[in-house]
């Protein structure tokens, strides 16, 4: 147990770089994948054929296809058509397109959760599409999307940890690298797994608060 | 005001209004009853546009209604809907239930617009209701904000489908009383009704539909006292003497 307490103070300064990545790339591919599943969605609801076609093909084939390689893809074969991008960037883009199909489906379900009603009220009073769901639908369908979104934060978290098949020095992968280089195979991956549950609490304690508050009408 | 002509629709092969043709005279209150099924409902909504109409004419103040046209978001502020369920905004409380429409689709000033609203939840004596959610009133208290709600868009003519139907007992005449003043102001009003004893007394005239068809139209104390098809005696037996 000593030993284990020397190596977390030797080691935890060097992890903590990576646990910056993490929250970086976490971040950012949960932004940009809520974005994407947010116009996904709305192209998959509008009601317009090829819209929600494009759409629907769109979402099959990015779930088809696994992060690792989406990953591989962006970032060793996009050069080669003129794309180049930084480690960090192929990984927040690959992270947020996979899971913008997720995010997709997740608000797809809470839009048409929305009672048809409600919908009739809104055009009654003069409201078009736009403004239908801006101020009708989507206000309504966040309660019912919030916790399987705050899910989906805790999975991004954890497959951040891909991002260094691509060489992002993130947690997983400075683990990776104290490991090999010091042989504390226990002591680094027991913190790493740690370090990891420690940034997973607070997302799960918000996941059941907006459960608690989705309960509640 | 409203026209319609020869108004045909069909969901799938269902053919659900057969040629209707019916007119509304400014001012009027017009009570549309009926079996359930006959098409009543999809006549209001074929009036403002949340249907389409498969071959005829709808036209408001002389405007055509067509439900994919822009001109439909006019027709709409003309002619407000009261609807069977409420369907107000649970996440609004009665106030802004009632202003939705005229600051964000009329663009009013959201000061008259509040000014507007607070007196309009008092005249369906709701004025204590103001900040509450709809989940927190009872069927009737919604109704009423769903009326003020149509109000606030101040309409050349109200439809209400069914706007009774869905409450308690002992919560209809509170809604009821509420449409009554409305008529008296001189509201044009379509109402689709199961309350023969509110059609009798305000409405100027009554139509009876069955499968699609205006089976029998006249002055409302005439049709409802006096029937003269078989059809419209032998619903009005059954809805007034159900034993």
């Amino acid at each position: 147990m000593q030993a284990f307490w020397r190596d977390t103070i030797e080691f935890l300064p060097i992890l903590m770089n990576g646990v910056a990545l993490t929250i970086i790339v976490t971040i950012g591919s949960l932004l940009l994948s809520t974005l994407l599943g947010l116009i996904w969605a709305l192209m998959r609801v509008s009601g317009i054929g090829v819209l929600s076609g494009l759409s629907a093909g769109l979402i099959n084939v990015i779930r088809g296809i696994p992060i690792i390689v989406l990953l591989f893809y962006l970032y060793f074969v996009m050069p080669e058509f003129g794309l180049t991008l930084t480690a960090l960037q192929a990984a927040i883009l690959g992270l947020g397109i996979a899971y913008s199909a997720y995010q997709a489906e997740n608000f797809r379900a809470g839009i048409e959760a929305i009672d048809k009603g409600q919908i009739e009220a809104a055009q009654a009073i003069g409201m078009g599409w736009r403004q239908t769901m801006r101020r009708v639908v989507l206000p309504q369908a966040i309660k019912i999307v919030l916790p399987p979104y705050g899910n989906v934060m805790i999975m991004m978290l954890k497959d951040s940890s891909q991002a260094s098949t691509i060489t992002v020095a993130e947690l997983a992968l400075q683990g990776k690298l104290i490991a090999s280089s010091t042989f504390k195979n226990t002591s680094v991956f027991t913190l790493v797994a740690l370090m990891y549950l420690t940034m997973s609490i607070p997302l799960i304690l918000l996941v059941r608060h907006f459960e608690k508050r989705a309960g509640q009408k | 005001m409203i026209e319609l002509t020869n108004v045909h629709k069909s969901f799938g092969k269902v053919e659900v209004l057969k040629g209707i043709t019916a007119s509304v005279e400014k001012g009027e209150v017009v009570c549309i009853i009926g079996p359930s099924g006959s098409g009543k409902s999809t006549i209001l909504r074929c009036i403002n546009g949340l249907e389409s109409y498969d071959s005829g004419d709808i036209s408001v103040e002389g405007a055509r209604v067509d439900r994919n046209a822009p001109s439909i978001v006019s027709i709409r502020t003309q002619v407000s809907m009261v609807f069977q369920r409420f369907n107000l905004f649970p996440h609004r409380t009665a106030l802004e239930n009632v202003i939705e429409g005229p600051v964000y689709v009329k663009k009013e000033p959201r000061a008259a617009a509040l000014e507007r609203g607070r007196a309009l939840l008092a005249q369906v004596g709701l004025a204590e209701k103001a900040e509450v959610h709809p989940p927190q009133l009872s069927g009737g208290q919604q109704q009423r904000v769903a009326i003020a709600r149509a109000l606030a868009m101040q309409p050349k003519a109200i439809l209400f489908d069914e706007p009774t139907s869905a409450l308690d007992p002992e919560l209809v005449g509170d809604v009821l009383s509420v449409m009554r003043k409305l008529a008296d102001d001189g509201m044009t009003m379509v109402v689709v009704t199961h309350e023969m004893g509110f059609a009798r007394d305000v409405a100027d005239r009554v139509l009876f539909i069955d499968g699609g068809v205006i089976v029998e139209q006249g002055p409302a104390k005439s049709v409802l006292n006096q029937p003269q098809h078989a059809r419209t005696q032998d619903f009005l037996r059954r809805v007034l003497h159900p034993l």
